[in-house]
């Protein structure tokens, strides 16, 4: 079937803020399915509300609007922009659920807005639990067993029916709280009491325990002519029980035999068929492991995360295929873009093994339970591609940048047999360090199954690494044992640690024996046609066929990484584009990087896609044959800035900023003498490396200090100490790692945060704006609610903050980008620190000013004035719009993370308000973040002393808006004292109704509550806020941010009035 | 133990291995199914080729017996990069390197099968010989080149004729949980009572298996079997089966098929058997570049429009360009090459297709066809 021709214009719905279970995926997968749509002639709207994407360039879509991702806000655009189709599956579960928000209410139909893709009909089969379970029952396709109750009696019949264990579920709670696994009645009684109770409708679903089952995915395509196809499928080393997204999973398939694979594809396609759906989808199956007894876990209508990893996987581009099935086109008349020969009707066959590994945040998150459950909790993930499985799951760990190397990484020496036993039935990130170790201490892989329920395959190839380390550890280092580590992907730092020798001796030895990485190609049909796309990975036991091409000039762009707090998508989108400016100036582009999920791993994005890990050795790898003239480190984050040296000794230029310079911003005492000579003020402070020193240096200031890690990103590590008691405790937390850098003793001054982003080309200075924080210092700048224009600073305070980033840029060369953070104190401006690179507020400000600064960036590195890019340097003249830029947190998926802000940065992503006065965008941004208040109107506020004050001119202001205001014993008293009517609530350890049983009692909005300055000591409000979290109530733990709430507020009651803002005409 | 495979064209790979010790000159072929090793090493069409697998990681979940396609295992040498230590499945029998060794099977592993897969595709298919001494080429390449499949047909059909009984028969031996026995899936026995004549060029037993779940009864003829024999049994349809070589090599089996074109008994052909009908109708085949081998290849109905994946394994094609059409129309075509994938005969109740409708290994896509064929025996009761 030929293109639809009434399709013209269409309206693409986005993810919105990153959040944990939705992230940089849909960024690819839109980005990729605009691209095609535009590739067709048609002309794309855009909406997304997360200004961090490439999708919502102007580039990528003709009309953008970075705005709230609410039916009444996308009514409004569609009346404006009148598209005459809506795209609905490219922006995960948050877009789909619009799409159908706006069909089922009439919406589009009556406004001649056709479904694109799947149906409104199709998308409620597969979503709907129970219309699900009904056709998978018509067509014979097997779900777990289930039933929702709604009391106790009821679940207990269930269960006895079914049969122990079951799983419990209760319905609408963020997080799976509440839920559970339970083998007896006494336990479902409890659970199940327990969970009818958070529930807040009141029920719980009863399900037969799949737990320990195989779990494998397909990712299925479809085209309205009935045409389907598998793109690959997916095998979890982590049985069910673990979120798939949270799972360490291989494609294709390792222990399933051709009976079992095609059962499941059949299956899939089966299901696909019956509902209908016309583009990607993806379908999670349970597989018994000893029989062929299957259930379909669930069905997914729409790209996903798993369909970006299946096609970084595979090279097959579903988001690009969906979208042109979308506008009618069949898989047959698609052409395979990788061979240009074959067409997309055809399923991609691999010829090497992919592993995936989650990036999780218990690194930020070290009160929280490192156990893995149903619900997702990594940030990100990382993959690898290798001829072997061995290979590819050593390249994935090394990819993680967690300070871990191989399987030894996590140290579980200490354990016993016995208690290596118990520590296997913990089911956690660390899951594989402790088989490994198990295997060392001679448990059997038969007792290690046994408790794990990790097939044997899986755990015999972690055996295989085991026995790897001990030859090397006890065996001669001979030509054949450095090949077959080499083949295992073991990296030389770990050979030369377990063999006793020098990194350099292993390297030196490779080059004797002519022992290198071979490139293989990436190329959907395992060599049976040729490719014209090099998507490359390496390996050790093959020949080349990476072919080193000679072109006038050639730039190695270093990605950045897994998606982590604190380095998320922004840093993928400054690589995109800074890649799209080499290439548009005639530079063949490079890429490394190991993101599954990310735009920049896209097959059409550099010239040439290396999918390796970024370790010096690894990227060398690919220098050796590439011979770049240069490479570009500014805009892959702190992955890319911490490869500089290894670059430079491998003799590759680095274009941009010279390393020394990047040193000197980070080398406290070289940037003393730069500011000292610019005679601008900083904090006082100094270096240390033991806790001794610190506190030594606290006391010199004097309390409150600032303590963190240098040469770290998004304030890992970083905490405001009160007393040496904390100093131990935070330095105790820091040196967990040995750190190659000193860390930072600063004295705390509070006054206003504000930032810059700015080009330089190493005489002239271009700032688009400047951004001020709502929070005042001490909420890190990436959780902070950042506002552009500055609102509140005076005239004089800017032109300092341009005087002196003007300064800072000359005396560091920087050419390219630089991010500077200052404090206001009245009219004194001080600054907090220089980074000489992209930041996370590069896109932001970007798309805001209309100021390409990536592209500037890049152009000024190759060689380009700002003057001669059209441009009159200095501070730029402030735009018509105000931005506000809201974090956005997971808090609710991490058990026990506390979500209390402070120097370091927990947000997982943000989204954007715009507007022309300052209360719209604040109340877009509130919106976009998904605040939205009120419901109840009532409103709970428990703040420290120090708070009071605040407490009381912000609760007037929500008590003026008619809210009632609860509070705890002291609040309420400063409260009731100032004359505003607030009821006590009983503390936690006090007689009921205490304030855990009014968040509980599913009537409360908003928990203002702030923390006792530094570490929380109080269980108190740590349980409050987590019961706040995990049961859907807003929560705020910092005074400036609830007074921003309550000034949108003020401002809340035309969200039907809002006007959107097409950012193409900024 | 080292091995070799040195190749017609001069070049060496140098690995490790496995097997049968022997020293073998085969056919190199490749195949891209990254599950069913078990089903391609079992499947006759695979007599006198070596077969390379392009999935790296081979033997993963170790052999079970009852999904052999055919009594033994054929290929004369496998090709792998990696065969795994440890198998893991539950219906696991043994591991596959105890397989090769029982079945006389040599092979190499430890070889950049990859590099190899490419050099099959720029040149084409070629002779090859794996051993485990090391050789001049200038020594081996006459014998290299000497090679040919030959009459590979009558290595593989079987002996005498035998009878398979429908459904009923095969549901015993079937898994409780096997697909095949879950109910839904054969939901009528729509070929009860039909007696199907099955010419074995090297049948594939899920041909019969396909046949026999919808309640045919199946009667398999070794493959020098006379039409006059075959008619006289009344069958209610004839199959003509997979099988190995080139197929102009059979050729006094085309002229048993002429004569069973002239019958007015429906016929449903596979693979060889498609070849077999158009050289005997008059059409010519042809050798292609390196052949489909896999699971992943996409077919079009040329009735419909539709698209199915399907399960080959062919080195030669029927050329349609020497097609009459007063005989012959294409029903399939491949989607990837454009090449002939099925003939339609006009005036006929005869369909051939190129592919593997009864699949194992690969995607069960195309099963209808089984279908179709039962429909077109009802018709002629009717």
């Amino acid at each position: 079937m030929p293109k639809n021709p009434n399709v013209k214009k269409v309206l693409v719905i986005g993810s919105g803020p990153i959040v944990i279970g939705q992230a940089a995926e849909f960024d690819y997968a839109g980005t990729q399915a605009c691209r095609s749509l535009k590739e067709e002639g048609v002309e794309v709207v855009l909406v997304n509300s997360n200004p961090a994407t490439i999708m919502t360039d102007k580039d990528i879509a003709d009309e953008v609007y970075i705005e709230p991702l609410t039916a009444a806000v996308l009514e409004k655009i569609i009346e404006k922009e009148k598209p005459d189709s809506l795209l609905p599956n490219m922006g995960g579960q948050a877009g789909l659920n619009l799409g159908m928000e706006l069909a089922e209410s009439g919406f589009l139909a009556s406004h001649n807005v056709t479904l694109l893709g799947t149906t409104a009909e199709t998308i409620r089969k597969a979503e709907d639990r129970l219309e699900f379970k009904e056709t998978m029952e018509k067509i014979g396709e097997p779900c777990a067993a289930s039933l929702v109750v709604e009391n106790i009696p009821d679940g207990v019949a269930f269960a006895a029916q079914i049969g122990y264990p079951v799983v419990l579920r209760p319905a609408y709670t963020l997080g799976g709280s509440g839920g559970g696994i339970a083998h007896n009645q006494a336990q479902l009684e409890e659970i199940l009491a327990n969970g009818l109770r958070l529930s807040r409708v009141g029920q719980v679903l009863v399900e037969r325990c799949i737990a320990g089952w195989k779990e494998i995915e397909y990712e299925v395509i479809r085209d309205a002519a009935g045409n389907c196809i598998t793109v690959c499928n997916m095998e979890n080393l982590d049985p069910v029980g673990v979120h798939t997204g949270d799972s360490i999973v291989v494609a294709p398939s390792q222990t399933l035999g051709d009976k079992e694979y095609q059962m499941l594809r059949s299956s899939a396609l089966n299901i696909i068929n019956e509902l209908k759906i016309t583009g990607g989808c993806n379908v999670q199956f349970a597989l018994h492991p000893t029989s062929f007894e299957y259930c379909v876990i669930e069905v997914n209508p729409r790209v996903s995360r798993s369909s970006a990893l299946a096609s970084k996987a595979t090279g097959y581009p579903i988001a690009k295929v969906a979208a042109k099935i979308a506008l009618g086109y069949t898989l047959d008349e698609i052409k395979n873009a990788i061979t240009g020969k074959t067409y997309a009707s055809f399923e991609p066959t691999l010829d090497y093994c992919v592993v995936k590994i989650p990036r999780l945040p218990f690194d930020k998150f070290i009160t929280a339970k490192r156990t893995l459950t149903t619900q997702m909790k990594a940030t990100g993930e990382v993959m690898s591609i290798c001829s072997n499985f061995e290979g590819g799951l050593m390249k994935a760990i090394r990819s993680l940048e967690q300070h871990v190397d191989c399987l030894r990484s996590y140290d579980f020496t200490a354990l016993d047999k016995e208690e290596l036993l118990e520590r296997l039935q913990i089911i956690d990130d660390q899951r594989i360090w402790v088989i490994a170790e198990a295997i060392r201490k001679g448990i059997s892989q038969e007792q290690i199954h046994e408790i794990t329920k990790v097939d044997l395959w899986f755990i015999d190839k972690i055996a295989i690494l085991t026995e790897m380390e001990h030859r090397l550890e006890t065996e001669e280092l001979t030509e054949d044992l450095l090949r077959e580590a080499k083949r295992l992907e073991f990296p030389d730092t770990v050979i030369a640690r377990l063999s006793g020798k020098k990194e350099e001796d292993i390297k030196a030895l490779r080059d004797t024996y002519g022992l290198h990485a071979a490139f293989k190609m990436v190329d959907t049909c395992a060599a049976e046609f040729e490719a014209s796309t090099p998507y490359y990975y390496s390996v050790y036991d093959g020949e080349n066929e990476a072919t080193e091409t000679r072109p006038e000039k050639k730039v190695l762009v270093l990605g950045s990484g897994p998606i982590r707090i604190g380095q998320g998508v922004e840093f993928d989108y400054c690589s995109v584009h800074a890649t799209w400016a080499f290439s548009r100036a005639g530079y063949e582009t490079i890429i490394i990087n190991n993101n599954p999920e990310t735009v920049s791993t896209d097959f059409d994005i550099a010239d040439k896609l290396y999918f390796e890990p970024l370790t010096p050795e690894d990227v060398e790898n690919v220098v050796r044959i590439e011979k770049p003239d240069g490479a570009v480190v500014q805009f892959g984050g702190q992955t890319a800035i911490k490869l500089t040296e290894s670059l430079m000794k491998m003799g590759v230029p680095i274009l941009g900023t010279k390393a020394e310079d990047v040193d000197a911003a980070e080398d406290r005492e070289l940037f003393d003498k730069i500011l000292e000579e610019n005679h601008i003020p900083r904090a006082a402070g100094g270096t240390v490396y033991t806790a001794e020193e610190a506190k030594e240096v606290a006391n010199r200031l004097g309390y409150p200090v600032l303590v963190r890690p240098s040469y770290v990103l998004g304030g890992q590590g970083m905490q405001i100490a009160l007393s040496d008691q904390e100093i131990e405790e935070f330095m105790a937390v820091i040196n967990r790692y040995a750190q190659d850098h000193p860390i930072l003793v600063d004295k705390y001054l509070m006054g206003k945060e504000l930032e810059v982003d700015a080009v330089c080309d190493g005489t002239d200075i271009l700032i688009p704006g400047i951004m001020e924080h709502i929070e005042r210092t001490g909420v890190h700048s990436g959780d902070s609610i950042s506002v552009y224009p500055a609102p509140t600073v005076s005239e004089k305070v800017k032109a300092t903050i341009a005087d002196y980033s003007y300064k800072l840029a000359k005396a560091l060369h920087v050419v390219g980008l630089i991010n500077i953070q200052f404090i206001a104190v009245g009219e004194e401006v001080y600054i907090i620190e220089v980074n000489p690179r992209s930041s996370r507020t590069v896109p932001y400000i970007s798309k805001v000013t209309g100021i390409p600064i990536v592209d500037l960036a890049t152009q000024v590195i190759i060689g380009k004035t700002i003057r001669e890019l059209g441009y009159e340097p200095g501070l730029q003249k402030e735009s018509k719009y105000m931005a506000i830029k809201m974090p956005v947190f997971s808090f609710e998926k991490i058990r026990g993370a506390e979500i209390s802000l402070g120097p370091e940065m927990k947000s997982t992503g943000e989204c954007l308000g715009i507007a022309q006065d300052f209360k719209e965008a604040l109340y877009k941004a509130f919106l976009g973040a998904g605040v939205r208040l009120p419901k109840y109107k009532q409103i709970i506020i428990t703040v420290k002393d120090a708070d009071k004050g605040e407490a009381i001119e912000i609760g007037r202001r929500f008590e003026a808006l008619g809210y009632t205001i609860y509070a705890t014993r002291s609040t309420a008293k400063a409260l009731q004292d100032a004359g505003v009517k607030a009821r006590k609530v009983n503390k936690i350890s006090q007689e009921s109704p205490t304030v855990m049983d009014l968040i509980l009692g599913h009537k409360i909005d908003l928990v203002i509550d702030t923390p006792t300055q530094g570490r929380d000591k109080s269980r108190d409000g740590f349980l409050i806020r987590r019961t706040a979290i995990e049961t859907g109530v807003n929560c705020i733990t910092a005074m400036d941010t609830a007074r921003a709430l309550v000034t949108s507020l003020e401002n809340a009651e035309r969200e039907e009035e809002l006007t959107p803002v097409n950012i193409a005409e900024i | 133990m080292k091995a070799y495979l040195i190749l017609e064209d001069g070049t060496v790979f140098e690995g490790t291995h496995i097997g049968a010790e022997k020293e073998v000159v085969s056919e190199i072929v490749f195949n891209t199914s990254m599950a069913g090793y078990l089903e391609v090493l079992t499947d006759p069409s695979y007599a006198g080729q070596a077969v390379c697998m392009t999935y790296p990681l081979i033997g993963n979940y170790g052999i079970c017996r009852a999904d052999m396609e055919s009594k033994k295992a054929w290929p004369d040498a496998l090709i792998v990069r990696e065969l795994s230590r440890t198998p893991s499945n539950f219906r696991s029998d043994l591991s596959i390197q105890e397989f090769l060794e029982e079945q006389g099977i040599p092979g190499i592993a430890g070889i950049d099968t990859r590099a190899l897969t490419r050099i099959l595709r720029e040149k084409g298919t070629m002779n090859g010989m794996i051993t485990t001494r090391k050789q001049e080429f200038a020594q081996v390449e006459p014998v290299l080149k000497a090679y040919t499949t030959g009459k590979v047909v009558e290595k593989v059909t079987c002996d005498k004729a035998y009878v398979t009984k429908g459904y009923d028969h095969i549901l015993p031996h079937l898994d409780e949980n096997d697909p095949a026995a879950k109910p839904g899936i054969v939901k009528e026995l729509n070929g009860a009572g039909l007696k199907v004549a099955l010419m074995d060029f090297g049948a594939k037993n899920n041909i019969i298996r396909s046949l026999a779940l919808r309640g045919c009864e199946v009667t398999v003829y070794p493959a020098l079997t006379s039409a006059e024999e075959i008619l006289s049994s009344h069958p209610d349809g004839i199959m003509l089966s997979n099988g190995p070589g080139d197929p102009k090599e059979c050729t006094s089996v085309i002229e048993e098929i002429k004569k069973l074109y002239a019958s007015d008994v429906p016929i449903f052909a596979i693979c060889l058997g498609h070849q077999l009908m158009a050289l005997a109708t008059g059409a010519d085949t042809y050798k292609m570049k390196y052949g489909h081998r896999g699971g992943n290849h996409p077919v079009k109905d040329l009735s419909t429009g539709r698209v199915y994946i399907s399960s080959q394994n062919h080195g030669y094609v029927v050329d349609t360009d020497k097609l009459d059409p007063k005989i012959a129309t294409p029903a399939f075509i491949n989607v990837n090459d454009q090449t002939n994938e099925g003939l339609t005969y006009t005036g006929k109740k005869i369909f051939t297709v190129q592919f593997h409708p009864e699949a194992c290994p690969g995607p069960q896509d195309t099963g209808f066809l089984f279908d179709r064929f039962i429909r077109m025996m009802k018709e002629g009761e009717e």
